[in-house]
């Protein structure tokens, strides 16, 4: 049982580092602000999401995988709402230095 | 497993340094914010990694004030970018 659980951390965590990596790849590789903000969000949402669900089959109890849920949620709230906020300053042509 | 972890927990924070690159590049304030954004990101996924390698339970908690308090910093920032900006002058020669 333990080989399966850490099988399937191995897996989730190693996906997870991939958005990571692609999405910071995307972040420097874009070439405007909303490509940018595009990649940015498949490494918050994802990224950090398959991290997550790949640990919480390493922690101890209900309450570690709750607490790791309540941050995933977290993120995806306040990513998803701050895209749509820098994604409206783009289009309002704030684009100052 | 441990091992697995930290390496991974090592990878992430390498990559969102190079990501801060895009700080340095900009060229609008918006890019600047979206790669302060991704290392807030990246800052809770090596704190839960670090963490569960480590078998310390606080860091989780570390995690969660983190992703708040990277919540607001993205808040703060599109509502002071509303304002327009002060013009660069000294406070003496404006008239």
């Amino acid at each position: 049982m333990s080989a399966v659980l850490d099988a399937f951390t191995i897996v989730c965590v190693a996906a997870g580092v991939l958005f990571f990596v692609a999405g910071t790849a995307g972040l420097l590789r874009l070439p405007d602000a909303v490509t940018r903000l595009h990649a940015l969000t498949k490494a918050d949402n994802l990224g950090l999401g398959l991290v997550a669900l790949g640990l919480v089959a390493q922690g101890d109890g209900v309450v570690f995988a709750l607490e790791l849920l309540v941050i995933w949620l977290l993120v995806l709230l306040s990513g998803a709402t701050s895209s749509q906020l820098i994604a409206r300053a783009q289009h309002r042509g704030d684009t100052e230095p | 497993m441990a091992e697995f972890l930290l390496a991974a927990a090592a990878v992430v924070l390498l990559t969102v340094a190079v990501g801060l690159v895009r700080i340095l590049r900009g060229p609008t304030r918006l890019d600047r914010m979206m790669a302060a954004q991704l290392f807030g990101t990246g800052g809770i996924a090596t704190l839960l990694l670090l963490g569960v390698a480590t078998g310390e339970a606080a860091t989780a908690d570390v995690a969660l004030t983190l992703a708040l308090l990277a919540a607001f910093a993205s808040f703060a920032f599109v509502k002071a970018a509303q304002r327009p900006v002060i013009d660069a002058v000294a406070p003496d020669d404006r008239r």
